[in-house]
């Protein structure tokens, strides 16, 4: 007897469309800016044709920024997701845990110290070293116990806590120029970024969601608790080690690119859930391709927003995420007064 | 040792820390059998149902089905002892269904969405077994905890293992309910599974059980049929309790009576 799955199909649906609408945003974020692009011109410059100029300004401009786009967002949703499903709580996501504030604080050491420029490949590797630490120190905080409040709380201290150290790094940089920029490469952008840029992020955010995925049947055993995952034959502490490696990798290649751009690791996983179900398996990819979609959006909306200034996308992804994080724990307010629910 | 000894353990101790939590504990199981482990609480029965499926580290040795579960791997334990912990948890609403085939994952069926058509069969014998194949598109957090309660025990037995290991798994049911989880296991036992059940209800013990093993602060202090594991002694000297005993078509009836 064979028991079918009826909810694969809209699965696959779903996943379809999330492709759909990554594709649809990027010819979007190719056409819009000072110059106007049409749809035709944008892909006949893809593929070599059209004028210099238009080519220059998609493949050169805003190729690159469409792309970080794409895997930035697609690594934070991916990353939320796995972290909901290590700690199996959907509270869980790298910005409430530290990670890009860690890792934040990792490169910006390392340029205030003069031992890297923009453009280095030491950058990613700080950056990833920091937000290692930072998820491992509070998983090791938050032991076997996975309460929300516990988990929230000390992400709460290890964020600010790398916030204060990126503060004084900042605080006692002899160059005051150099302090502002990194001020301002923190709140998390995409702008002005380059084939540079993805070359350096690009090879570590592969390499975390390939380390993510490797790992994803696990996330469902543990839907049944770490001693029943364990009695299933999973390794739990190897899967614990594999998951901070993943986001470390990712999370860290990520910032050191674009800065901290937070709560789309939060945010993916729930707009999937009442479409995918609650399997935190399968929620994986879902998850990337709606981080891929919020990012494009919200990186096309800093662009669209008349402002006298650059609105940075991190700060944007913030605006419309801590309300969503409040939202949340209104919802899970009963979970989060009598430990897990 | 009896040639047809499903699971062996010799002088199997365990330390939490550098407190001594099991001590020297001998058993030879037999499969086809319903083994209840009852003690007070903090007796170790926990612990020595995680140490005999290798789930925490301990010292002595541990046989099953002739292989000695040190060789094994992970995997390779996952696949012979079918393993219930207690409080029937499941953290996601997930269909009844999913929950089930998660006990063919030590066979390598990861994906309850393309289950092998061996796989499949055996969840759907699990289902069929533990009766909840009408419960098959429920979210489990939406079942009553009775209903939750058989999904789990349809988990377990979905691994097909030689020995399934439960730990309470009739607490806190209505008494149908653990009546019902009883005769399941009871029959699943006569399927040739090797079932061990840490229970405090020392009336179901007596009436479903082949064999109690009877711990106290460790040790196992009595083992052997019911009548004979529970006896006034035992029952007086490690539970401080004593019983009223009756027959009653030709099964022992015992009902925890009075404090000694």
């Amino acid at each position: 007897m064979v028991i079918a799955h009826p909810a694969g199909r809209q699965r696959m649906i779903v996943t379809l469309a999330l492709c759909a609408g990554v594709a649809a945003l990027t010819l979007v974020s190719l056409g819009i800016g000072p110059v106007a692009l049409s749809p035709t011109t944008i892909l006949h410059a893809l593929f070599g044709g059209g004028g210099d100029v238009q080519r220059i300004i998609v493949l050169e401009i805003r190729l690159p920024r469409a792309i970080l786009a794409i895997v930035i967002g697609g690594i934070l949703g991916l990353s939320g997701a796995a972290l909901q499903g290590l700690v199996r709580n959907p509270l869980a996501s790298p910005s409430l845990f530290g990670a890009p504030q860690a890792a934040a604080f990792g490169a910006v050491l390392l340029i205030a110290l003069g031992w890297a420029d923009i453009h280095s490949f030491a950058l990613p590797v700080a950056a990833i070293l920091a937000a290692f630490t930072s998820v491992f120190v509070l998983l090791v905080i938050a032991g076997r116990d996975t309460s929300l409040l516990i988990l929230i709380l000390a992400g709460l201290a290890i964020s600010a806590l790398a916030g204060a150290a990126t503060s004084l790094t900042m605080n006692l940089s002899s160059n005051p120029f150099a302090a502002l920029e990194i001020a301002f490469w923190l709140l998390g952008s995409l702008e002005d970024r380059s084939f540079r840029h993805v070359a350096l992020a690009l090879p570590f955010i592969a390499a975390g969601a390939a380390t993510l995925m490797s790992q994803r049947h696990a996330f469902r055993t543990l839907s049944l608790g770490e001693e029943a995952a364990l009695s299933l034959g999973v390794n739990v502490g190897r899967l614990r080690l594999w998951t901070i490696l993943g986001v470390a990798l990712g999370i860290g290649g990520a910032v050191a690119v674009s800065g901290a751009i937070g709560f789309i690791g939060l945010v993916a996983p729930h707009l999937m859930r009442p479409l995918i179900g609650y399997d935190p398996s399968r929620l994986l990819v879902p998850s990337a391709l709606t981080g891929a979609v919020l990012l494009l959006a919200a990186d096309i909306a800093v662009r669209v927003i008349p402002s006298t200034s650059d609105i940075k996308v991190g700060v944007l992804t913030a605006l419309i995420g801590v309300p969503f994080f409040l939202y949340l724990i209104v919802r899970e307010r009963r979970a989060l007064g009598g430990g897990v629910a | 040792m009896s040639e047809d000894a499903v699971l062996v353990a010799s002088s199997l101790s365990v330390h939490l820390g550098k407190r001594l939590v099991l001590s020297d504990i001998s058993l030879t199981l037999p499969g086809r059998r319903l083994v209840a482990l009852v003690g007070p609480n903090g007796a170790g029965k926990t612990t020595l149902l995680r140490a005999l499926a290798g789930l925490l580290p301990s010292e002595g040795r541990i046989e099953i089905c002739g292989d000695a579960l040190s060789s094994l791997s992970l995997r390779e334990r996952a696949r012979r002892f079918a393993y219930l912990p207690q409080g029937h948890q499941v953290h996601w609403p997930l269909p009844a269904r999913d929950v089930v085939a998660l006990g063919r994952y030590p066979h390598g069926a990861y994906d309850p969405g393309r289950l092998s058509g061996h796989d499949a069969d055996a969840v759907a014998r699990a289902m069929q077994m533990a009766d909840v194949l009408n419960l098959s598109d429920r979210r489990v957090t939406e079942l009553s905890g009775g209903e939750r309660s058989r999904v789990a025990l349809a988990r377990v037995l979905a691994v097909e293992a030689p020995v399934l290991l439960a730990d309470e798994p009739t607490a806190s049911l209505d008494p149908r309910y653990q009546i019902e989880v009883l005769i399941k296991l009871r029959a699943t036992a006569d399927n040739g599974t090797l079932v061990i059940v840490v229970t405090h209800d020392l009336g179901l013990a007596a009436r479903f059980a082949d064999t109690v093993l009877v711990m106290s602060e460790g040790r196992l202090v009595s083992q052997g049929p019911p009548a004979g594991a529970l006896s006034e002694a035992v029952m007086a000297e490690v539970f401080r309790i004593r019983t009223y005993r009756a027959d009653h078509e030709h099964e022992i009836v015992l009902v925890p009576w009075a404090e000694a």
